[in-house]
């Protein structure tokens, strides 16, 4: 028998390495569209009168593959990476995570190409048209499957905290996913359709599935994530197991809660939005919990932030976490929803999550997970210390430039002169939007120059892994043929 | 209980997850189906005035989105005194109600567009439409120069046929027809007709002649249409001052 140096691995690490690969394929993409839609707002002749890539087709699919292409791929690879090595056991069937490789990403490029030519359902975050719901449907059951059947096959007792949060996120995400989707086709072979629900009842669910996006896809998941790659990461183990069950609990039965903060003074009845409101502001407690968890597991290696730069990541991304869920519960306030809801302040929020939190995590796990998965180090330091200058400097910018614009162009929505008209006409406050839309143009791109070098490291930490292999197989061959 | 007893069990896990992200939703969205004050009954001379949109409006509507209009503009006008000097009274949960699926909106990149209708001229809408610059230097709209092209009205029938599955009084016989009349008077209930569908929007069509070319049906003409259509269902003067804040 011919001894191979690359035998069947112990766990299934080929669906970890393409569901990698993928979300920085999609990041890369989503965020390039990102950058183009904000210089859309701030230089419009770039709309070049074709339809395809005006920004209201455009920006359903800058959201849809930087929260489901990049996103949701990173949360694929990493929850597989987790569940195998935390039960230490290989996924389920290998066949089955293809299945949910290929339903996933056909999804999200399929979206982004109907969006394109004018094919969407109109619900922010949902846009995908009914057959590629259908798809997802599908692929996501047997996501659950396999993540089942995988922690049930465990050879350790405990299910890790990591698999709480992920499979709290694959089941809420199923729940919101086909609730906020039933609708009823125009005809068998159209892609249109109409949603089940209408006005008020459509709004409320619409914006139930809308937050929980953010609270379940955005935020459980990446705790998952956080919660596994910080301990390995500066080799401690988690704070406090206690904290971990009590925010666990909370932030899964309180997110469920608050979507109808979007629609604040809107024709939603009070007792709603009022309750959402209500339980926003309880979930900053659940959402500071993770934060101090993480944190407190961070502390002790603060000596590793001057060497390592995935800890940076880590520490950064926490900070943008407690930010921006201290922000949530402030937005939340009515009053205060009365300035900042319909303006860009929402936009800047948003992408302190998702930007801040959501992709700094998902950066410091992958510069963790990559080395791991090919067998090598990354190609260089150097390139990680720059991406984390681009991508912070980058946000903050971002960040900075939308709080002046969307409470500016709140304050001056809601000027009065003397006498008691209206201070400015709408007109005025699109003028004022001008710079900081530049600001928030540039600050994205920094951001996308900071994926950009992820990919080309990434990439040239694959060819060396093969360059590597391949030394190794030819020493092999070279005994083998002497012996 | 002990915590450890959920840890070390798969299948209690999932239930126990499940039954925590449940109930959340269920209190605030199944009791608007049932709560009667949800949305307001508007009702002039013992006729609904909040009504289905025409064929020809639907199309418009169906544009709309298409074009991804909600991603800057919003349908939703708040109870600020702001808000009511520069679009109007603020919205009404019965002025969406036939809205499948809602466009309230989420974001002002542009005016709220809830009571646009008869704001302005069908002239000015072509025209801003087209090039939004021509009219308002600093717009930072896109131009929609190819709305002027022929409208496909094939599969309208098939469009009001799914909307009446999801509870849009569109009629398809006597009895229906005639339980519109009776509910929004005969002028309305002409144009919920599935089987009049293509006559009636020609002739919306011919006699709005929005886009200003008689030769033509465009996707002008039926976005125009619904633009103007727009927050002019309710006639607030026949209602007394604060008949609608009980319903908050």
């Amino acid at each position: 028998m011919v001894a191979s140096s690359a035998p069947v691995e112990q766990y299934n690490y080929d669906i970890v390495r393409k569901f990698t690969i993928m979300a920085l394929v999609w990041g890369v993409l989503g965020m390039t569209a990102g950058v183009y839609i904000a210089s859309e707002l701030t230089w419009p002749f770039l709309n070049f009168n074709i339809p395809e890539i005006t920004f209201g087709r455009l920006r359903p699919v800058h959201t849809t593959l930087v929260i489901f292409g990049f996103g949701g791929s990173a949360l694929f690879a990493t929850s597989y990476y987790v569940v195998q090595r935390t039960c230490q056991t290989r996924l389920f069937s290998d066949g089955m995570a293809n299945f949910t490789f290929w339903g996933w990403n056909l999804s999200v490029g399929l979206a982004a190409i109907s969006y394109m030519l004018g094919y969407t359902q109109a619900r922010e975050y949902a846009e995908m048209v009914w057959p590629i719901d259908l798809l997802i449907a599908v692929t996501w059951v047997v996501y659950l499957v396999i993540y089942v059947m995988t922690l049930r096959k465990r050879s350790q007792p405990h299910i890790y905290v990591a698999n709480w949060f992920f499979i709290a996120f694959i089941l809420a995400t199923a729940l919101l996913h086909i609730f906020n989707n039933m609708a009823v086709p125009v005809h068998m072979f159209s892609l249109e359709s109409y949603s089940l629900h209408a006005g008020v009842q459509d709004a409320m669910t619409q914006w139930w599935y809308g937050h929980n996006a953010v609270g379940f896809f955005l935020t459980a998941a990446f705790l998952g994530m956080m919660y596994y790659f910080i301990p390995k990461q500066v080799g401690r183990p988690v704070y406090s197991y206690r904290l971990s069950i009590i925010h666990f609990w909370a932030l899964i039965f309180l997110y469920m809660w608050v979507g109808g903060h979007h629609l604040h003074w809107t024709a939603l009845p009070d007792w709603a939005s009022t309750l959402a409101a209500g339980f926003s502001i309880l979930l900053l407690m659940p959402s500071w919990g993770g934060m101090i968890n993480g944190i407190m597991t961070l502390s002790g290696a603060w000596d590793k932030l001057r060497t390592d730069p995935i800890i940076r990541f880590m520490i950064v991304s926490l900070s943008f976490y407690g930010m921006s869920t201290f922000e949530g519960p402030l937005m939340s306030l009515k009053s205060v929803n009365a300035l900042s809801h319909y303006t860009d302040w929402t936009v800047g929020h948003v992408h302190s999550g998702a930007l801040g939190w959501v992709a700094m995590v998902s950066f410091g796990s992958f510069y963790h997970l990559i080395p791991r998965l090919w067998g090598t180090k990354m190609y260089s330091e150097k390139l990680i210390f720059a991406h984390f200058w681009l991508a912070t400097i980058g946000i903050v910018l971002y960040i900075a430039a939308l709080w002046v614009a969307g409470i500016g162009q709140g304050l001056m929505l809601r000027g009065f002169d003397e006498y008691g008209n209206l201070a400015y006409t709408f007109i005025e406050s699109v003028s004022f939007l001008y710079e900081p839309y530049a600001v928030r143009a540039f600050g994205g791109a920094l951001f996308l120059t900071g994926i950009l070098l992820m990919f080309y490291n990434t990439m040239m930490t694959i060819r060396k892994s093969k360059k590597e292999q391949a030394e190794i197989d030819a020493k092999v061959a070279a005994k083998l043929a002497n012996a | 209980m002990k915590h450890e007893s959920i840890e070390t069990n798969a299948g209690l896990l999932i239930v126990l997850t499940l039954i925590v992200i449940s109930i959340g939703g269920l209190v605030e969205i199944v009791p608007l189906y049932f709560i009667e004050s949800t949305i307001e009954k508007v009702e002039v001379e013992g006729k609904e005035t909040i009504h289905p949109y025409s064929p020809l409006e639907l199309r418009g509507r169906d544009i709309y989105q298409r074009e991804g209009c909600y991603t800057c503009h919003s349908q939703m006008i708040r109870p600020f005194r702001d808000e009511a000097l520069r679009y109007g009274h603020y919205s009404l949960a019965a002025e969406s109600k036939f809205d499948h699926p809602f466009q309230w909106g989420s974001k002002r990149t542009g005016p709220d567009l809830a009571r646009v209708g008869g704001k302005y001229s069908n002239e000015w809408h072509v025209q801003h439409l087209i090039a939004p610059r021509s009219v308002v230097k600093e717009s930072i709209m896109p131009n929609y120069p190819w709305l002027m092209k022929s409208l496909n009205y094939k599969n309208v029938r098939d469009r009001m046929r799914a909307l009446k599955m999801v509870g849009v009084p569109y009629s398809e016989n006597t009895a229906e027809y005639e339980a519109n009349v009776k509910r929004f008077g005969e002028d309305v209930a002409k144009n919920l007709d599935i089987l009049r569908a293509e006559e009636n929007l020609l002739a919306q069509a011919a006699s709005g002649n929005y886009d200003g070319k008689a030769d033509d049906v465009t996707e002008m003409d039926a976005i125009v249409a619904y633009l103007q259509l727009l927050g002019t269902m309710v006639d607030f003067s026949k209602f007394d001052d604060g008949h609608f804040a009980d319903f908050r």
